[in-house]
């Protein structure tokens, strides 16, 4: 495998995040205990794990929601406990896990303060993007002068993901997209995943339905305890009996349907 | 009560209650973004009044120094920043150009002869030195604690309305201040007599909700500051930074503040201790509105000052009592009628 994992790497650009050693606490707790991760330039990385493994803690602290300790290297630069406003700033976003819309605004609202960062910087070019955002989520654009708050899950998770995107991101992390949504719209917005990746949005991708997860991404990371138990090209952990029987075994099938 | 007594009440509580509104659409403002009930803007309606009261009077202010010591302490800590977490050109130019305003004010103060030069200049001059006062209180006292219980915040926000009101004193004096009207002109409609200055309220207050509404509707940074009062993490994961969204709304808490004190200077005389119980009445009105409600507190804020207004002729003696009853029947309903907001999923 781990030959394998090198060419798969070789193949890919230039490094863009780089983790290295990252230990975050909530108090005494510590939630994530050394994590080291890397994504490269048009790869789609997946973290998959059971609840509590200290996925969302590892997103939030590498954007900077949370204090962290080690390192976190963007784009060729080393940041260390990392500012959200500068990480955003350059070109780091996330779709959270609750997905965090402004619900009393509309929908373009919402759109547009995806953009807040790029028009405070002078960029004027956002209104392109919001074409492009439309474009990929034409339900948005039906939507557009509703509240966000009156939109069914499904929307709301796009519209999280079209916000993320007005900020232009070179890399898009996503906490559990698919969680709470009907497997066909699940299905929707992972195809929209290889076609960002096709228009040179990198992802790193947080899942519990590693079964969909695995199919699309490059790399995986399994995330148990707070640690990395297992990586690889996705290919070969879907194969591996380890990950078969934890994450893609009859048990976790049945999961997966009844939580759909 | 004859027709004529009803029309001056009613003149009187419009405008009391304009200046209201405008204070309790900002005590919403400030507490929608930042979850801190801003006490001491009264303050900055007394001290607009006497800034105002002192220029024209001729007597020197040192409300210059207030603002200098406040930039020179927070750019003191910026640099302290700036050299944990590394250098930003930006930063340091901000630096540079909040200490040379700073410097820019202390000349003009001490240059000028205030009492000579028009009131519009004057005014002009009182909210320049002032407003930057509100930016600099967030900074000083409310950024570094910014993410402490609401409560916490309360208190600090007491604390901070009592430093106002003691520095008050050192810089205005105990005696009131007064100023000269905006112009003298009174306005005939048949029998009914019409105060200029009440129409400048009227207006000024009416040009300011308008522009409050299209700056909150219409640009980006207003929605920024709408959204970090919507969902504060969903607004810190777009670069809304809530320092940026602090300054800000405390910046325009202050403008609408001493604005107010500038309007109503010519109508009261103000001490330095008058503005807990204006911004009271503004926050009587906030409560109205269930601290949510832009446009129901600004309703509730003019009924306080009509109720104020026709209370002074029947019992004045019981004003302010019949004033702050108000609150209750309002906080029983909102108590009753309120449930908590789940957040969404
Ligand atoms: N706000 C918090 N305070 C204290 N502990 C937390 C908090 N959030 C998460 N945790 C704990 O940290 C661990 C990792 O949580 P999380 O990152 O949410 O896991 P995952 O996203 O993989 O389900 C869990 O044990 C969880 O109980
Ligand atoms: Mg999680």
């Amino acid at each position: 495998m781990m030959t394998a994992t090198t060419a798969e790497k070789t193949t890919a650009g230039e490094l863009l995040l780089d983790i290295q050693d990252l230990h975050v606490s909530y108090g005494k707790v510590e939630a994530v205990s050394g994590v080291s991760l890397q994504v490269r330039e048009g790869q789609i990385v997946t973290v998959i794990g059971p609840n509590g493994a200290g996925k969302t803690t590892l997103l939030s602290a590498a954007i900077g929601m949370l204090k962290s300790q080690g390192e976190v290297n963007f784009d060729g630069h080393l940041y260390i406990n990392p500012d959200v406003e500068i990480m955003v700033g350059k070109g780091l976003g996330l779709v959270p896990e609750k997905r965090e819309l402004f619900t009393t605004m509309t929908v373009e609202d919402n759109l547009l303060l995806g953009a807040f960062m790029r028009y405070r910087k002078g960029d004027g070019s956002y209104e392109s993007t919001l074409a492009e955002v439309y474009s990929l989520f034409p339900r948005l654009w039906e939507r557009r002068h509703q509240l966000a708050g009156t939109l069914s899950g499904g929307e709301r998770q796009m519209l999280a993901i079209g916000r993320a995107l007005m900020g232009k991101p070179r890399l898009l992390m996503l906490d559990e997209p698919s969680l709470g949504l009907a497997p066909l719209i699940t299905r929707e917005i992972f195809r929209i995943f290889a076609d960002l990746r096709r228009q040179g949005v990198s992802i790193l991708l947080v899942e519990q339905n590693a079964r969909a997860a695995l199919r699309v991404a490059d790399y995986a990371y399994v995330l148990e305890g707070g640690n990395v138990a297992m990586q690889g090209n996705a290919a070969d952990l879907a194969n591996d009996p380890k990950v078969i029987e934890a994450y893609l075994g009859l048990a976790s099938k049945h999961q997966e349907l009844l939580s759909s | 009560m004859n027709f004529q007594i009803a029309v001056l009440l009613g003149q009187d509580g419009i405008t009391n209650g304009a200046i209201y509104a405008l204070l309790a659409l900002s005590i919403i403002l400030v507490f929608t973004v930042t979850r801190i009930l801003l006490i001491p803007l009264g303050e900055f309606v007394t001290y607009g009044a006497l800034t105002m009261a002192a220029f024209q009077s001729g007597r020197s202010t040192g409300v210059v120094w207030l603002l200098l010591i406040m930039i020179v302490i927070g750019c003191a800590l910026d640099i302290r920043n700036l050299l944990k977490n590394g250098y930003d050109l930006r930063k340091v130019q901000w630096i540079i150009l909040k200490l040379a305003y700073a410097g820019a004010m202390v000349a003009l103060t001490q240059l000028l002869t205030l009492s000579e030069i028009p009131m519009f200049l004057q005014v002009i001059l009182t909210m320049m030195l002032l407003v930057p006062v509100g930016p600099m209180m967030y900074r000083l006292f409310f950024q570094p604690i910014a993410s402490a219980q609401p409560l916490v915040l309360l208190i600090v926000s007491i604390a901070v309305h009592v430093a106002m009101v003691g520095i008050g004193l050192l810089l205005f004096g105990p005696e009131g201040g007064r100023t000269q009207p905006f112009s003298d002109t009174v306005f005939r409609l048949g029998s009914v007599m019409l105060k200029s200055q009440t129409l400048w309220v009227i207006i000024v207050s009416i040009a300011l909700i308008v522009f409050l509404f299209l700056a909150f509707e219409r640009t980006l940074y207003g929605k920024a500051l709408r959204a970090t009062a919507v969902n504060r993490m969903g607004a810190r994961l777009m670069g809304i930074s809530p320092d940026f969204a602090g300054k800000a709304t405390f910046a325009l808490a202050a403008f609408i503040g001493v604005l107010s004190g500038i309007l109503i200077a010519p109508i009261t005389t103000l001490y330095f201790d008058s503005g807990f119980v204006i911004s009271l009445k503004g926050f009587v009105g906030a409560i109205i509105g269930g601290l949510i409600s832009y446009p129901l507190a600004a309703i509730g804020a003019v009924g306080v000052g009509l109720v104020e207004a026709f209370s002074m002729f029947w019992a004045s003696d019981y004003k302010e009592v019949i004033v702050f009853t108000l609150i209750i029947p309002f906080l029983i309903w909102r108590s009753l009628t309120s449930h908590h907001v789940e957040d969404e999923e």
